[in-house]
């Protein structure tokens, strides 16, 4: 072996040993400051991690609230015409899963007393789900049973009684299952199952109306497919939907932006005026080493190093802390998990070891000034 | 003595309060505008929500079916029963009239346009009405936010008209263009865009519809925007089935149930209802956004009082020299201890104070920016905030204290530790 390398190695080992070691013997050593240093960093990493974890699904977790309004998508047939029969297949096939599409079909017909009433055929199972606002007494079960709106109830079943209904001269015999109370011109019709409206009016359905779930531009390119996947019909969206949605999700994600832009600034001052005090609280070390012929460099490495690895360590253990806190907000606030998003690891990482290293800097910039004499004797 | 002594280390030990105080108040600051938001919020909010149009809708009491698919009137002009324009106003005299956003008549008739027919709809745009003395304005543009005008929007008392945008298009009309109605010219100030049923027809002034059809003073349908509280229990009792005790309470609580039976009330013969679209999903999203800005101010409360425990132990431990020297002149404990907390307490609310007032600019300015209008502070909230930061100051002290007192004066002295 060549003997110049070995004194280069021999030169070097110790050297770098002797680092770590005073990097370990000072956390050690001195386990109540370092203690609370970590802490305030720990404490400082969950809160930031949470609060932008919050920030970035909040988005999602309300979108899902305002499915509510229900249909934000609608297609009909052009001037009101039917659609073709594979429509509904379409409709699924684009929003795949995204989303729930739920046909519609109309016709005028007379009551037994010649009166004009609007019968609607849809599919009950579906409606429940995207209508929850819909106030219903009981949902019709069997085929023959029919969901009467509560204006239309006057007309046709005052007291709940069967009822018949013509069109084109065919007639039907109903029974009414429930009422139907929404506020609006649903409260007007008779809805009954769509397979038995298709057998009795032979009328197949002239709307399909959607709830496409994501972003504005996600619903966006929804309707784009669906016009081009059907061609003989409108897709468009329902601006009353959309837009109050928009602008309450923007001015709520404004908000809590906001607040975790205070909650951050806030926790990254504990942060710094702990780690200040831990690094003042050295400056003995700090006249030692330099009294001992330690150059400037290895000393500002050596506390930019204690620093660093601070900030490393409480960032990992509060990003999953963070992650913990805002599942739990989720699962309080929501019913339903917040994902855990690792993209804000990176950001939570580097802003916690920047921050340690300017705790570290400001103070070290003060004693360098100060001879290790004056600090040594203690004044 | 022991007043000197604060009133010293106040005037000299400036360098070493400041990090301390910076804390205080920063942390005041967040937590007052944080609990200014979060008390705030379910407020603006519910204005915010109101942007998806009317959650209430008054119908004359006789009513007759609506024939209506897909937003198409199939009824005959003349049917039906009508409220009267001239009962409008007086829901501003109804016990919740602050709560009312803005309300908008309509009417839809049936005309001719180039021998087509198309659906007139008569409205308020933004009609100056007086209730008494009061004068107020509401319409469409109020109450249906998300109504778009290419052009400009017709003037309420005049006889211009709007075209919804699939008609106009279809008929190749443009902004600025006439049309005729019976032997009338219009003038087409705008193109409406709504993305309903509105953008295949024609939207007059109400008076204009009421017109054409022959009717003055008629009004089918009326669209009412409020404010109201999330239903409960109560809510959705029948007023009828109520002890006097309990109808009281119902009636001063703006439910969306007890508004509408209270615009029934001023208005003759009609029936009000809920649009349950709307109203019913209002109370989860707005319970949503308040539960979750409840749980960020407890967060941003936890991450001030952090801040300011921390920046008061940083404070109290650099101190450890003074502790030793007044021991070693035969101070006690308790004197020490007594010296800090009043110390800290001064500080507290001194930091206190201009961060309560820091912390409001900053909730003026959060109102600001994102919902243009104020965040009212409730005074009360300032002794509260003020007795919180002297809690959290004593509290992140009274360790470090604890600490520094029952320190060794030699070793503090001679500066080990």
């Amino acid at each position: 072996m060549n003997s110049s390398t070995t004194a280069t190695r021999r030169q070097n080992a110790p050297h770098t040993s002797m680092f770590v070691r005073m990097l370990l013997r000072a956390a050690v050593m001195r386990r109540g400051r370092a203690a609370s240093a970590l802490v305030a960093m720990v404490v400082a990493a969950a809160v930031a991690t949470a609060m932008l974890n919050l920030y970035i699904d909040v988005q999602a977790k309300l979108r899902k609230e305002f499915r509510n309004y229900g249909a934000n998508v609608v297609v009909v047939g052009h001037d009101g015409q039917q659609l073709s029969s594979d429509a509904l297949q379409n409709v699924d096939s684009v929003i795949a899963g995204h989303g729930l599409a739920v046909p519609f079909a109309y016709v005028v017909a007379r009551t037994s007393d010649g009166q004009s009433v609007v019968v609607a055929g849809t599919d009950f199972e579906q409606v429940k789900r995207l209508d929850s606002w819909w106030s219903v007494t009981a949902w019709p079960g069997s085929a023959s049973d029919a969901l009467v709106g509560g204006r239309a109830a006057n007309v046709v079943s005052p007291h709940g009684e069967a009822f018949d209904l013509s069109f084109q001269g065919k007639t039907i015999h109903l029974q009414s299952a429930g009422t139907l109370r929404t506020g609006a011109s649903e409260d007007s019709r008779v809805y009954l199952p769509l397979q038995q409206f298709e057998n009795w009016t032979g009328v197949q359905p002239s709307t399909i109306e959607i709830a496409a779930t994501g972003s504005p531009e996600e619903v966006d390119s929804v309707i784009a497919k669906l016009s081009q996947a059907l061609p003989a019909s409108d897709a468009r969206p329902v601006r009353q939907i959309m837009e109050g949605e928009a602008r309450v999700l923007g001015k709520t994600r404004a908000t809590l932006l906001a607040a975790a832009g205070l909650i951050i600034l806030t926790s990254a001052l504990c942060v710094l005026s702990t780690l200040i005090g831990w690094v003042l609280d050295r400056r003995r070390d700090f006249a030692i080493m330099k009294a001992l012929g330690a150059s400037e460099r290895l000393i500002s490495g050596f506390f930019a190093a204690e620093a660093a690895a601070l900030g490393a360590v409480g960032a990992l253990l509060g990003f999953t802390i963070g992650i913990g806190v805002a599942a739990w907000i989720g699962r309080v606030n929501f019913h339903a998990s917040v994902i855990p998003r690792f993209n804000v690891l990176p950001p939570i990482f580097f802003g916690s070891v920047a921050v340690a290293l300017v705790a570290a800097v400001i103070p070290m910039s003060l004693l360098r000034r100060v001879a290790p004499a004056v600090i040594l004797r203690g004044e | 003595m022991f007043v000197r002594l604060v009133y010293e280390s106040f005037r000299r030990q400036k360098r070493r309060k400041m990090l301390a105080a910076v804390a205080i108040t920063l942390g005041v600051a967040v937590a007052t505008a944080m609990i200014a938001v979060a008390t705030d919020i379910g407020d603006k909010i519910s204005r915010e929500l109101r942007s998806y149009g009317a959650n209430l809708v008054v119908t004359p009491q006789e009513d007759t079916l609506d024939l209506q698919i897909g937003g198409v009137d199939l009824k005959p002009p003349s049917d039906g029963a009508y409220l009267n324009e001239a009962d409008l106003p007086k829901i501003r005299g109804t016990f919740w009239h602050h709560n009312i956003v803005g309300f908008a008549p309509m009417l839809p008739v049936q005309t001719s346009l180039d021998g087509k027919n198309v659906t007139l709809l008569g409205t308020y745009f933004s009609k100056q009405l007086a209730f008494g003395k009061e004068e107020f304005v509401t319409g469409v543009r109020i109450t249906n936010p998300w109504w778009k005008v290419q052009g400009t929007w017709p003037d309420d008392n005049s006889s211009d008209v709007l075209l919804g945008e699939t008609l106009a298009a279809r008929q190749g009309r443009h902004v600025g263009g006439t049309i005729v109605l019976g032997n009338v010219s219009h003038r087409v100030t705008g193109i409406l865009s709504t993305g309903g049923p509105e953008d295949n027809e024609i939207v007059a002034p109400l008076s204009l519809a009421q017109q054409v059809v022959g009717k003055p003073g008629a009004v089918r349908r009326l669209y009412v925007s409020a404010l109201t509280k999330p239903e409960d229990a109560l809510a959705r009792r029948a007023p009828k089935s109520m002890t006097a005790e309990m109808y009281d309470r119902w009636y001063c609580s703006p439910y969306v149930q007890s508004i509408a039976f209270q615009l029934q009330e001023a208005i003759p013969h009609s029936h009000a209802e809920q649009i349950r679209q709307v109203a019913q999903n209002e109370g989860t999203v707005l319970s949503r956004i308040k539960g979750l800005m409840l749980l960020v101010t407890l967060a941003s409360l936890l991450a001030s009082a952090l801040a300011v425990s921390a920046a008061m132990a940083t404070a109290i431990f650099e101190r450890r020299t003074e502790v030793g020297l007044m021991k070693a002149l035969g101070a006690g404990n308790v004197a020490i201890a007594a010296l800090f907390f009043v110390e800290a307490a001064l500080l507290a609310l001194m930091a206190g104070s201009v961060g309560f007032a820091g912390g409001m600019v900053l909730a003026r300015q959060i109102g600001k920016s994102i919902f243009d209008s104020q965040i009212a502070i409730e005074p009360v909230l300032f002794p509260i905030v003020l007795a919180l930061a002297v809690v959290v100051t004593f509290a992140g002290s009274a360790f470090a204290i604890r600490r520094a007192v029952k320190f060794d004066p030699v070793y503090a002295l001679r500066g080990e530790g």
